[in-house]
């Protein structure tokens, strides 16, 4: 997985639930395609129209608060997001994102940093922010275990690659 | 050793540590793992990481319950996937439709949830089983396909938040009124990545079907998992679900260490009720009644079992739903369903007009079976409200007890159950 990610914003707030970022109407899909098509459309009905790949959502608290849903996590990463900066995540969202190898980021502040449209470089091995400034904003980086699922890709991938280390 | 809290005490021992603090990182041993239709989407995880068969079938239980019975080919075919795959792996506790409830409610209700043990299911409300003295937290699918390979989770200890509730309830007012005031006063997510406790002379003296709704809602306060200390009422809730012997009381040690103490003081307090667009925006009933509603919905796995059915057919009884209302009552489990068949209950709804449905979590999430329109208002004893929780992202969603609900059908507006 790359650590350094460069990316536009999207700026959102405080509670963000599961059901804004995929309504429960459209969980009998596992297609990630068909997610990726609806995601954020409680919150804005345009954003996928908008969205480029590579792009970051930046919120304030509490993201992804609300359901066990994974269809949340893969239906922004199926619509190009890069990755998403909060000042707090939703433990289950947060898990899941790693899991399926999502990058989300806990930095506390930085949406009152940051206008829409802002160009943003992250590097989360690091942990900060690139602001288009040039002004450096830091967090706290990813502890090794999550960063360690991230950079095999995700869970399914690490825990393949620890079933083939323990059977060599 | 120091002293540990509920969650320590239990994450400890599932991680095989003579105790554990806050911050630590351990892989906890499953006891139960339980799923739903998520089992679907992690059956392609769970084939990838190329185990076989899983850990331990004895130790799951499957049931289908978000869409039951399907409205659609895919989610039959979602169906016929779990069917299969359980068929396949050998769990014998898979219970198909006509056998099925909402997960967290059939888990407690045949016995399967233990006090002291590691609970994991893939549905954010799994925090309802730590009412039992349980762990129990919610997952998802990928992270589900991994237990199922391993048996483990890694899990980071949390820090706890001791919950005090104290007092005499007003007439009609209940578990989810008190819940609903905690989440106000915490936030929704005043407990994020938290345990936690309940302790008081309220909810020592709450029946466990009271107690399931208090630990359901704290995931509404953010919480990894939300736990009451077992005692004499689980011992006997235990029994009759036929898991005699598997009883154990358990509380924190004296001198456990909390985050932070709650102390809420409900003497006199009523009636609760959580308004559009979240769940932490409550109010008192009487600061809303008189709202207009278009529909009323008693179900879910909050506050649809045979206690909050009789509660609602104690207003209902003789009478009927409002003109221009439309309410749906669907039980939380088909044990539920039987039971207030038997009881007449079923009887009750259905001359007053109500429809009565087979379980489902259904309309909760705006799956199926009730879901709203735009500018729709419905009163609901459900979990969560936020834009589009169930169905049109327009519509309003206010979140009370099984009391209001049914006093709110029979008049068309919000209404307090004390004055009906």
């Amino acid at each position: 997985m790359q650590t350094k990610l460069t990316g536009r914003v999207w700026k959102f707030g405080d509670d963000i639930s599961t059901d804004h970022i995929i309504a429960g109407r459209y969980l009998t899909s596992t297609d990630p395609k068909v997610l990726g098509e609806h995601a954020m459309e409680n919150a804005d009905p345009a954003f996928v129209k908008k969205v480029r790949p590579g792009d970051v959502i930046v919120a304030t608290t509490n993201f992804g608060c609300g359901s066990s849903r994974e269809q949340a996590p893969i239906a922004l990463k199926a619509a190009g997001i890069s990755c998403v900066v909060a000042d707090t995540f939703a433990r289950i969202f947060y898990r899941n994102s790693i899991n399926i190898g999502f990058p989300v980021v806990e930095c506390p502040g930085l949406h009152e940093r940051v206008k829409e449209g802002d160009t943003l470089t992250l590097d989360l091995a690091a942990g900060h922010v690139v602001l288009p400034s040039g002004e450096t904003v830091r967090f706290q980086p990813l502890p090794p275990n999550i960063l360690e699922i991230l950079n095999a890709g995700g869970l399914v991938p690490k825990l393949r690659a620890d079933l083939a280390a323990k059977s060599a | 050793m120091p002293a540990q809290t509920m969650a320590e005490t239990i994450i400890a021992h599932a991680s095989r540590h003579p105790s554990v603090v806050p911050g630590q990182i351990v892989d906890g041993h499953v006891d139960l793992l339980y799923m739903h239709e998520m089992l679907a989407l992690a059956l392609k995880p769970f084939d990838e990481i190329g185990v076989k068969k899983i850990w331990d079938p004895a130790k799951c239980v499957v049931t289908i319950d978000h869409w039951v019975p399907p409205p659609t080919p895919e989610v039959a075919k979602m169906h016929q996937a779990i069917r299969e795959f359980c068929w396949a792996q050998g769990i014998e506790r898979f219970h198909d439709v006509g056998d099925h409830g909402i997960i967290h409610q059939l888990v407690v209700e045949r016995g399967y949830v233990h006090p002291g043990e590691l609970v994991i299911g893939c549905d954010s409300h799994t925090n309802m089983a730590g009412a039992m003295g349980a762990f129990a937290a919610g997952i998802g699918a990928t992270e589900t396909a991994a237990v199922m390979a391993t048996g483990k989770l890694w899990l980071k200890v949390p820090e706890t938040i001791d919950v005090r509730v104290s007092g005499r309830l007003s007439k009609r007012t209940g578990a989810k009124d008190v819940i609903l005031k905690v989440i106000q006063t915490t936030g929704d997510d005043g407990a994020a990545y938290k345990a936690v406790e309940f302790h008081g002379d309220t909810v020592k003296a709450f029946p466990m079907n009271e107690r399931f709704t208090l630990s359901n809602m704290t995931t509404e306060m953010g919480a990894k998992a939300g736990m009451i200390p077992s005692d004499e009422t689980t011992k006997r809730y235990l029994e009759a679900a036929g898991a005699r012997g598997a009883y154990r009381p358990l509380d924190s040690d004296p001198g456990a260490k909390y985050l932070r103490t709650y102390d809420l003081v409900v003497d006199g307090m009523g009636p609760q009720v959580a308004c559009p667009n979240n769940p932490a925006n409550v109010k008192a009933v009487g600061d809303v009644a008189g709202t207009k509603i278009d529909m009323a919905f008693l179900g879910s796995c909050t506050n649809a079992r045979i206690e909050d059915l009789r509660a609602a057919a104690e207003i209902m009884k003789g009478e009927t739903v409002a003109p221009r209302v439309r309410m749906i009552v669907t039980p939380a489990s088909q044990a539920i369903f039987r039971q207030a068949v038997k009881e007449h209950l079923a009887e009750v709804f259905l001359e007053a007009g109500a429809t009565f449905t087979s379980s489902t979590c259904g309309p909760c999430f705006g799956g199926h079976m009730g879901v709203l329109a735009p500018k729709e208002v419905c009163i609901s004893s459900t979990n969560r409200n936020y834009p589009g929780r169930m169905g049109s992202p327009e519509a309003q969603v206010y979140l009370g007890s099984p009391y209001t609900v049914a006093a709110s059908a029979l008049y068309g507006q919000i209404t307090d159950p004390r004055e009906v």
